[in-house]
């Protein structure tokens, strides 16, 4: 069934009897030519754009709970493509693109709003460096602006523009960045891949590998063995619990971030805005809440839960920028685990294992990713070949000393 | 989350450091570089039982080795660093955190 306005309005006139499930139910066949692990954004993109832009059948993929119940609908929604370093802007841009083309693509309301982000500037060093990530955006493409302080004051004056230890000098702005209703996303590629003859299986976790001679040969699974030629992996949180199956030890480390969302306020933020220097970045949703987070918790964990300090921290950070929210009651906190890679970038490659195929460590960064990951996870599994966006994120370039280390941290995940 | 610090006692979470998986006590001897890519970058990052290494910042400034469960944040041992941590034998002298800046 294709979605349309027509659509709604003929729906509307006959009592809503027409609507379908989005997408079916089945039970998982003895084999196929792909399986994806992992029923959230980036494995169900992969499934999509493998069906659609690579013209590939024979495809499941196996979720352990329910469509879209993980990160994708934990994350706190940006898009952006406002990166740095050569390994990283061509593939985000790559990113945003497809998000601007994708509710025609997929024919389902994904709500992406381009509504501007800016991050914001303390100091000539910090504005001196934005410059420079601002340049490096422009010649990929993705487009930059510098704003001085009366451009953001004439954007939010109610901010904190004199705080004596961040008071606001400017920001980098990204006018294509914004928001999309994560939710949506999942939809969206699921039915979008289901019209394609992929098999969603859910309630379907993943409970071993069966590799022969160095090769996948299939998976383990609580719903049996099911037979694959090739194996993709896209289950960024516990990449490390399924890539144990094949016996690997991977360059990440399971953290969990936390996100928060106020009681419903009448428009206040209409972009989204980042205050690097205190660890916040806020937008409002179309319901009204603020939407916000700050820094992981900093501790391995696997719990989907944070501890007070950090709800704690983030608030300090929310009124040092906007005392005007002081009154504001939270709503709801969460948590998420996120892949914190050694680098803070993520890896989409092949394994040791001829079949295998991983796509991980997305720290806190994943759904911006989600479009160009599936594209491009896609086109590594079926040709064999990283796509050129995605050429840098190898598991090797941590041996070879090619990290792509955009807050130049070194080695130590809880720092990115 | 509260951890027991064995010299001070039970103290809030923010008093802490986190630094990382017990594996940075096993220091490669050698010069083999995929034996130090796996001491720098591998990690086992266990949902469950693990042990790992926290700095006590603003209390006695000793590190601790803190054996801990991943999925229900529960606290079964701290132990120092120094004295040989809770399994014990003589890993003090390796725990020097080398580029832990």
């Amino acid at each position: 069934m294709r979605y349309s306005g027509f659509r709604v309005i003929a729906e509307a006139l006959t009592g809503h009897r027409g609507w379908k499930p989005m997408w079916r139910d089945p039970a998982p066949q003895p084999d196929y030519d792909y399986i994806i692990i992992g029923g959230g954004g980036h494995g169900l993109a992969t499934a999509y754009y493998l069906a659609k832009e690579f013209g590939q059948a024979r495809i499941a993929v196996l979720e352990k709970g329910w469509l879209g119940g993980g990160n994708v609908g934990r994350n706190t929604t940006i898009i952006r493509s406002n990166y740095l370093l050569d390994g990283n802007e061509p593939f985000y841009e790559f990113s945003l693109k497809l998000w601007e083309g994708l509710e025609q693509d997929f024919n389902y309301n994904a709500m992406v709003s381009q509504r501007g982000i800016i991050n914001l500037i303390h100091t000539d060093a910090q504005r001196d460096a934005f410059t420079r990530r601002g340049n490096g955006m422009i010649l990929h493409g993705a487009g930059a602006e510098m704003l001085d302080r009366e451009q953001v004051r004439a954007l939010y004056p109610w901010l904190n523009f004199d705080n004596a230890r961040f008071p606001i000098k400017g920001a980098l702005m990204q006018r294509r960045g914004g928001t999309v209703r994560h939710d949506a996303v999942a939809w969206g590629y699921a039915r979008g891949a289901d019209s394609r003859g992929v098999d969603l299986i859910q309630n379907c976790e993943v409970t071993g590998m069966r590799i022969e001679n160095g090769r996948i040969r299939g998976v383990e699974t609580t719903r049996g063995f099911i037979g694959a030629k090739k194996v993709g992996v896209a289950v960024a949180g516990s990449s490390g619990r399924v890539l144990a199956h094949a016996g690997m030890r991977l360059p990440i480390e399971s953290h969990v971030l936390q996100a928060f969302v106020s009681e419903g306020l009448k428009p206040l933020i209409d972009g989204v805005m980042t205050f690097g220097a205190g660890h916040f970045y806020v937008s409002q949703s179309d319901k009204g809440g603020l939407v916000f987070g700050g820094d992981i918790d900093g501790y391995n964990s696997y719990a989907q839960r944070g501890n007070l300090p950090v709800i704690e921290d983030v608030a300090e950070g929310g009124m040092a920028l906007m005392p005007a929210i002081g009154r504001v009651r939270l709503l709801r906190t969460w948590g998420g685990i996120m892949d914190m890679s050694m680098d803070g970038s993520p890896i989409i490659d092949r394994t040791p294992v001829d079949g295998l195929y991983f796509n991980g460590g997305w720290c806190y960064g994943g759904f911006k990713a989600t479009p160009a990951s599936g594209w491009s996870f896609a086109h590594l599994l079926a040709r064999d070949e990283p796509h050129p966006t995605a050429r840098a994120f190898r598991f090797d370039r941590f041996l070879k000393g090619r990290m792509i280390d955009e807050k130049g941290q070194g080695a130590q995940p809880n720092l990115h | 989350m509260r951890l027991t610090c064995p010299l001070c006692g039970p103290r809030d979470r923010r008093e802490f450091y986190y630094y990382g998986a017990a594996d940075y006590l096993n220091r490669p001897a050698g010069g083999d570089p995929a034996e130090w890519d796996a001491y720098l970058h591998l990690r086992d990052n266990p949902a469950g039982q693990t042990r790992d290494l926290w700095y006590h910042e603003t209390g006695c400034a000793q590190w601790l080795l803190v054996t801990r469960d991943t999925v229900t944040h529960s606290i079964s041992d701290v132990a120092l660093v120094a004295a040989g941590g809770a399994s014990g034998g003589g890993i003090a002298a390796k725990v020097k955190p080398e580029g832990s800046a």
